[in-house]
């Protein structure tokens, strides 16, 4: 028998499906609470077996609307879904209007889908480790596949999209979004192209372009990326995109690269987890420390520069040690 | 893994339950209350009382707003509370804005709406609410 170290009372509560137990370990997640460590520390064993569905790609493209196509889809399998809609945080009020749940058409006692609206917050890298330690509790609550939306400003999305397993950059005819795609940096993290708004005219053009620019780019992991037309609201092409996402789900879990890969992501996590506690301690023990404010009066009157600076600081802690 | 850290943004949920056709009003206030820095889940249009609570619940939302034109509140409203109190959640503060005589606006406090907005209320008097009541008794 498999045997399990007993959990504490919020992640036993959130693995037998009390969704109120997972809403607010989220949320935990998302306040840098140290409440959600807890929970994430008991929880890990759990995870890391899920499909995680990025679905990423310029305003307005159908992103939201696909994600409700391909819960209808998923459902009607017998599948539980778990959706993270990631938007993006006002940097001068911090506020946000999360408007994805709009697209959802699910029945209100459905307990197979779980949807969540979340606001980037901080830094790009704070928000991609908090849709990854979203993902983690969504797995252990027993959805197995979880499908995350990111609004396209590139940065955002292609560190949020380090934490899917398949990515699906979404365009839609005559936007002209070709070219810009390509510049936020989303083409080349691309495993399945989704050509959405089918339903309009210029989506066969467009999908013949990506289509060749697919063609010249090179394999990534000797994957080359599938182009799929689709209409969200028809719908059409759903099953098309979801035999896509597949197809790339079964190459990657077949991948001799595998392990390797899961070894580079969890090595870069606790390598980001270690330079976060350090800088965190270093900020609270610098606060209010004489030496510093002195080192700093002459920062500014320029008798010092800040390189020099910070090399007595880290000599001054170091000997302190 | 409560109380949320008083820096945390407040997660709030708007909706609009009944049969309205647009909601301009409910942007608006959404809008205001981002700018006031609240995270702003927006439901949007033809919300059930099911609907409503099941994505107060999973958002964790620290308040709601609900609006409403169509003179359905009398229907709408107790029954949002009463599911919210069926899911062991009538902590969540409900506030209402739409066209409420004000009879009915006294007797929807009495049912545990904590703030009623009329058409002219000023989104000053709205945010600053929310806010109230979202922080709870301080
Ligand atoms: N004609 C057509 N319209 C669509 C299709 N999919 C989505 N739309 C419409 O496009 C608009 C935007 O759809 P969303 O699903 O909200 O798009 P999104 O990419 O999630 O938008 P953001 O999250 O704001 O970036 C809505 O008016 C949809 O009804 C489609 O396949 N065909
Ligand atoms: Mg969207």
């Amino acid at each position: 028998m498999n045997r399990r170290p007993r959990l504490p009372a919020a992640a036993q509560a959130l693995v037998s499906g009390d969704r109120r137990a997972l809403a607010r370990a989220i949320t935990a997640v998302e306040d840098g609470d140290p409440g959600a460590d807890a929970v994430l520390k008991a929880l890990f064993a759990r995870t890391g077996q899920a499909t995680v569905v990025g679905l990423a790609g310029p305003l307005g493209v159908g992103k939201s609307s696909l994600v409700n196509a391909l819960v209808g889809y998923l459902r009607a399998r017998g599948r539980s879904v778990g959706i993270v809609a990631v938007d993006p945080s006002s940097p001068f009020t911090g506020g946000s209007v999360l408007g994805d749940r709009i697209r959802l058409e699910r029945s209100a006692d459905d307990t197979g889908v779980f949807f969540r609206s979340m606001a980037s917050r901080g830094s790009v890298g704070g928000v991609a480790s908090a849709t990854r330690d979203v993902i983690r509790l969504l797995e252990a609550a027993g959805f197995s596949t979880v499908l995350v939306e990111t609004v396209g400003s590139g940065q955002v999305d292609v560190a949020i999209h380090e934490v899917a397993t398949t990515r699906v950059v979404v365009t839609a005819p005559h936007l002209g979004d070709e070219v810009q795609t390509l510049k936020a940096g989303l083409f080349e993290i691309a495993d399945v192209f989704c050509v959405n708004k089918a339903d309009l005219p210029g989506a066969e053009v467009a999908e013949k372009d990506l289509s060749e620019l697919a063609a010249l780019g090179t394999a990534r992991d000797g994957w080359r990326p599938m182009v799929v037309r689709t209409s969200a609201i028809a719908p059409s092409g759903i099953e098309e995109l979801w035999t896509a996402i597949e197809a790339h789900e079964a190459y990657r879990t077949a991948s001799p690269d595998r392990l390797a890969a899961e070894r580079r992501r969890l090595a870069a996590e606790i390598v980001e987890r270690v330079r976060d506690r350090v800088a965190a301690d270093l900020a609270r023990s610098l606060d209010g420390e004489p030496s510093l404010a002195q080192l700093l009066d002459r920062v500014v009157e320029r008798s010092l520069d800040p390189r020099t600076a910070a090399e007595l600081v880290l000599a001054a802690r170091a000997r302190r040690r | 893994m409560s109380p949320r850290p008083a820096k945390s943004p407040i997660r709030v949920l708007i909706a609009k339950p009944g049969l309205d056709g647009h909601d301009r009003g409910a942007k608006v206030v959404a809008r205001a209350l981002r700018d006031a820095g609240m995270e702003v889940i927006y439901a949007g249009l033809r919300q059930t009382p099911e609907e409503i609570v099941r994505a107060a619940l999973e958002e964790d939302v620290d308040i709601i707003g609900l609006s409403i034109l169509s003179g359905a509140h009398m229907a709408l409203f107790p029954k949002v509370l009463a599911l919210l109190r069926r899911e062991g959640a009538a902590r969540i503060p409900v506030f209402a804005g739409g066209i409420i005589p004000d009879e009915d606006a006294r007797r929807l406090r009495r049912l545990g709406i904590r703030a009623i907005f009329g058409p002219g209320a000023t989104l000053e008097e709205i945010v600053r609410t929310a806010q109230q009541l979202a922080r709870g008794p301080s």
